[in-house]
């Protein structure tokens, strides 16, 4: 059964032929097994997990259902979540246990599904391979020695390795889709604003995106359409209507398109500067040979260029850094969770709080972000940065006038070991090179698995929309997972 | 500092050549003809949304309060900033 996908378990539990008690029990018993050597879990409580369920049923049996009733899903410590422990995988959250619910976890309750548990996250979503966190790093369920990626690591590890159906993530500069990659599971950001950051934990809140890991395009529609939607208490988010994003899964791209080349009219643009230096041979072959699955599955490969591709780490890691040093003022021992056990004023208070309270990883960013905005710097540095961000957007619209997919790899190696990256940030933020260009735009991106590299690890295509074309995404995706069964692959028991 | 973040000598060590080597990335920007380009500060440039002056949210400063680390009488408690 924890095989299944978000889908099947849906039909299973319409048809009374698996209970959301069983189901959450399932995935709970795995969780129990398998937590210990992966940590994707900072916070599972099967009592509350189980009362959930017992309502599901009960909304079942009465035929007051909806697709999701019933389906246990884990999110990321980053939403807060009523009653339940919601750390950020932060020291200084380590005790906070959430009043409120955000908007995500307020619409999937509505729906009827479980909470499953709370999931490990590099501290703050600041991360690529999720060893920033506090409550230690997650492990990658292909190698127990590599990481999961990040930083929404946990949720990915916990899929992948069948210890929930789907997760939520964020996605600032990445943190669904490289995570996704590298742990074989398909992830996806929506269009900026599609999602209410509504009671998700700010890390620089104009890049700031909810969004799935699931198993399949199908569940990640399914779960998508369910969380997006309008929402007054984020001033960000789109007032648009209700999307069904599964609505276009089995529809041809264009309507001449046939049963065996259902994308017949789908131009995937290349980005040439994607494919040069920098990507490993294995997932540059791996990628490629995905590329040739949708030129036979009929859409048409043109090579594009995003010229301002190359800036956009540099421009992320000023821009990212300023709005989080701004968001993460507010925790300074006053309000909520850590206050340092001793000081002498109230100045004294909130520099031992934040610096007992905060990561090196945090603390690093806050001291670039503070810097890039002060006197004498903010014009050569963040205002720059943000002309940059407009090049970058200005490039994505030239190149949608030729293309209506952008596809490379989500990541430019397969996982790598623990450890390998710590000591050299810059190492480590080059892993979003591919992902942070979607996040500046603001446009939707995906990464779905597409084989494996060196060690036998899951390499992710990466898809870029433009705005608002989730469910042609998700189509096109689909369309790929039927013709092949990369995203079926499970990591060793 | 404006970060409100104290390093130790050892964090200190560690931090500056990590620093560097983030500003040597971070100068690449520099190099970049952005003239007559405006700063783009937000996805799609969505201006902000009004709402009407109205109280929507109900009273629950105790619910609140309830995860403040020194509360009294509906109050935070911070060291005196006043003599």
């Amino acid at each position: 059964m924890h095989n299944a996908t978000v889908s099947e378990l849906s039909a299973a539990l319409a048809a009374g032929k698996t209970s959301s008690v069983e189901l959450t029990r399932t995935f709970l018993d795995r969780i129990g097994l398998m937590n210990g050597a992966l940590n994707a879990f900072v916070t599972v409580d099967a009592e509350k997990s189980l009362a959930q369920a017992r309502a599901a049923d009960a909304r079942i049996a009465a035929h007051g259902g909806t697709r999701l009733t019933g389906i246990p899903i884990a999110h990321k410590d980053i939403f807060c979540a009523q009653d339940w422990l919601t750390t950020c995988g932060s020291k200084m959250l380590a005790n906070f246990v959430s009043p409120y619910d955000a908007h995500v976890i307020e619409r999937f309750n509505a729906a009827g599904c479980v909470i499953l548990g709370k999931t490990n996250m590099d501290e703050f979503a600041m991360g690529s391979s999720n060893e920033t966190s506090f409550f230690g790093p997650v492990k990658n369920p292909w190698n127990l020695t590599c990481v999961p990626g990040g930083s929404s690591g946990g949720s990915a590890a916990a899929v992948a390795a069948r210890l929930a159906p789907a997760a939520t993530g964020t996605d600032t500069g990445g943190s669904i889709r490289q995570p996704a990659a590298l742990t074989g599971v398909t992830g996806i950001k929506p269009t900026y604003g599609r999602v209410s950051r509504y009671g998700m934990i700010a890390f620089a809140s104009s890049l700031d995106q909810g969004g799935v890991l699931a198993r399949s395009a199908e569940d990640a529609a399914l779960l998508l359409s369910e969380m997006a939607g309008a929402d007054a208490r984020d001033s960000t988010c789109l007032d648009m209507p209700r999307e069904d994003y599964t609505r276009e899964l089995r529809q041809p791209w264009r309507p001449e398109g046939s049963k065996l080349r259902p994308l017949q009219g789908l131009r995937i643009g290349l980005p040439r500067a994607h494919f040069g230096e920098g990507l490993a041979p294995d997932v540059d072959a791996a990628v490629r040979a995905a590329l040739a699955e949708f030129e036979k599955l009929g859409a048409a490969l043109v090579d594009i260029d995003l010229p301002n591709a190359a800036l956009s780490v540099p421009a992320y890691y000023v821009i990212a850094p300023a709005e989080a040093s701004s968001n993460l003022s507010r925790f300074d021992g006053v309000r909520y969770g850590y206050r340092a056990p001793q000081y002498t004023d109230l100045l004294d208070m909130y520099r031992k709080t934040r610096s007992q309270g905060f990561g090196a990883e945090v603390k690093r960013r806050i001291l670039i972000g503070t810097y890039v905005l002060s006197h004498g710097y903010y014009d050569a540095y963040y205002l720059q940065a943000q002309r940059i961000r407009r090049l970058i957007a200005q490039d994505f619209e030239a190149a949608f006038k030729n293309c209506d997919l952008i596809a490379g790899p989500t990541s430019p190696t397969v996982a790598f070991k623990l450890g390998a990256k710590v000591s050299d940030p810059v190492q480590m933020y080059l892993n979003d090179i591919y992902t942070i260009p979607a996040n500046l735009a603001g446009l939707p991106g995906m990464s779905m698995p597409c084989g494996f590299g060196a060690g036998g690890l899951p390499v992710g295509l990466h898809v870029v929309g433009n705005y608002y074309s989730e469910a042609r995404m998700l189509s096109a995706a689909h369309h790929f997972q039927q013709a092949t069964d990369w995203h079926t692959k499970a990591p060793p028991a | 500092m404006l970060a409100r973040i104290d390093l130790s000598e050892a964090e200190v060590a560690a931090a500056q050549g990590q620093l560097n080597a983030i500003f040597g990335l971070i100068e690449k920007l520099q190099a970049a003809d952005t003239g007559g380009v405006a700063p783009m500060s937000h996805a799609g440039d969505a201006s902000v949304r009004l709402r009407e002056d109205k109280v929507l949210e109900t009273d629950q400063r105790e619910r609140f309060q309830s995860v403040a680390p020194q509360v009294e009488r509906g109050l935070y408690l911070v060291p005196r900033v006043i003599e």
